[in-house]
């Protein structure tokens, strides 16, 4: 005969999240930030497993942990995307209600499922000047829990987090130009990870959302650009 | 709206089919005959396509017909698809424009899903499966025959696709059109085709066959000096695809076009 042994609910809660942190902890951090064009997503990466992708013309994600997880919700949010700019038009996808639908479902998981999703994601909007209402950039940043948090100006995710907030706030500022904002953002990744050497542009997945381009905002930077921009 | 669905490949248009049936565009009951029961709508004249020394070059007139009636005079029928493709459309407007979208989307969200685009012959034997996914609505009088052109990366050059109603693709060596007037198209392309073609050349060349459809298909939208009204003419080359402005196709259709064909005095 089986036996179920009490837990409580506080402990079950906490051994969940303790469990969701390891994992998170064991990868590499990201850092989004704002700069005078728009917002660049900075990660350390040498393999070709990307984590840092497009969702729409807009809007751009980035996920930490087990990598299965966060590119399974990177495809769901493209695919919220693209539903949601077919039905209605491409400017009524709006970043907010993705960040909504992933901390719903984020949560749901972490309080339902045995096991909780081992990821934190970011999802960043840059501000579009002729749509009302919505000429500033926006940077969500969704946790294993569906804890949902808006930020300003810089965002982390990943097992540094605590680190790199503490980097940026002293070494960070606004108005910055796209290749300051990468060399930040690189120093910072190098900081929370207590390194001395800088990491290598070919180890570094940089993308951006320029605010300029027309259509599509998001843009990968290649590893060329990267060590021309690094030097 | 649902967030997590059943879908998990990389195609938009099985997306909506699967997890969104009710924003399909809705299929027409097999049987019943366009005459008896559809109603008239709005169609798509002539647009045309052909390779030059940079890439391919595609056209479309701006006429939208509704039987005799005028239903559009600035309808566009060239769409870009993606940085390297484009689709022009003629037949039944609804459905057509509805398949260029779609088409658009479908391309976007694979390069999004799997983190790279298709290759043209990928895109091209998509748009087939649109087509013929358009058999049904196509026996009843909503007809949809698209061009498909665009700049292969890979093999550095343009290609061409035309496609019939039952998704049947024919890639194009030179060039080709389709449409109401786009026998009389094809017919002035035929006349003065060459391979490697300049920029220049193409695009007069494009202008000209649209006049002569317009000029003998009722149907087909000749330049509108008096609205402003020019034709749609695109560049798809290696550097990406770039729509002709007004002002250098009213200066090519007034110099090159409109001047060889003016008789003065009367009959």
């Amino acid at each position: 005969m089986s036996m179920s042994f009490y837990v409580s609910p506080e402990q079950l809660m906490q051994d969940k999240a303790e469990y969701a942190r390891k994992g998170i902890a064991r990868g590499k951090s990201i850092v989004a930030l704002e700069y005078d064009k728009g917002i660049v997503l900075v990660a350390e990466n040498p393999s070709r497993l990307t984590k840092i992708g497009e969702i729409y013309d807009r809007i751009a994600f980035a996920g930490v942990g087990k990598f299965s997880e966060f590119d399974q919700l990177r495809k769901i949010g493209v695919r919220f995307a693209d539903v949601r700019g077919y039905a209605y038009s491409r400017e009524d996808v709006r970043c907010m209600a993705l960040a909504n639908a992933y901390s719903q479902a984020i949560g749901d998981v972490f309080t339902r499922e045995m096991k909780p999703l081992e990821v934190e994601v970011i999802v960043a909007e840059v501000g579009e000047p002729l749509l009302t209402g919505h000429e500033e950039n926006v940077i969500f940043r969704v946790q294993f829990d569906g804890s949902i948090s808006d930020h300003r100006g810089f965002c982390a995710i990943g097992g540094a987090v605590e680190g790199l907030e503490t980097f940026l706030r002293e070494n960070y500022r606004t108005g910055l130009p796209l290749g300051e904002a990468i060399a930040v953002g690189r120093r910072a990744l190098v900081a929370a990870a207590n390194g001395a050497a800088p990491i290598a542009a070919e180890r570094l997945e940089v993308c951006t959302l320029d605010r300029e381009r027309p259509g599509r905002k998001f843009r990968r930077v290649g590893a060329d650009e990267l060590r021309a921009i690094l030097g | 709206m649902l967030f997590r669905g059943r879908y998990q490949g990389s195609s938009f248009f099985e997306l909506v089919e699967i997890d969104h049936p009710q924003l399909r565009p809705e299929q027409p009951t097999a049987g019943v005959r366009a005459e008896a029961s559809m109603p008239s709508v709005p169609h798509g004249t002539t647009v045309l396509a052909f390779r030059f020394a940079e890439g391919v070059v595609v056209a479309g007139d701006r006429l939208a017909t509704e039987g005799h009636r005028v239903a559009s005079r600035d309808l566009q029928k060239v769409f870009p698809t993606d940085a390297h493709s484009l689709i022009a459309i003629a037949g039944a407007a609804g459905p057509a424009i509805e398949m260029a979208r779609m088409l658009r989307i479908e391309l976007e969200h694979y390069e999004k899903i799997e983190g790279e685009a298709l290759e043209l012959e990928g895109k091209a034997n998509k748009l087939s499966q649109m087509v013929r996914a358009n058999l049904p609505a196509a026996m009843q009088g909503l007809v949809v025959v698209p061009l498909f052109a665009g700049y292969d990366l890979r093999r550095g050059i343009g290609r061409l696709w035309k496609y019939d109603v039952t998704g049947g693709r024919y890639e194009e060596a030179e060039f080709d059109a389709s449409g109401s007037g786009g026998l009389y198209a094809r017919e002035s392309i035929k006349k003065v085709f060459r391979p490697g073609l300049t920029r220049d050349e193409a695009l007069l060349m494009a202008l000209q066959a649209l006049a002569d459809a317009a000029d003998e298909d009722r149907a087909t939208g000749g330049v509108d000096l008096a609205r402003g009204i020019f034709p749609l003419v695109c560049f798809c080359t290696a550097a990406g695809v770039t729509e002709i402005d007004r002002v250098t196709l009213e200066r090519v259709y007034r110099e090159q076009v409109l001047v060889a064909r003016t008789r003065t005095g009367a009959r």
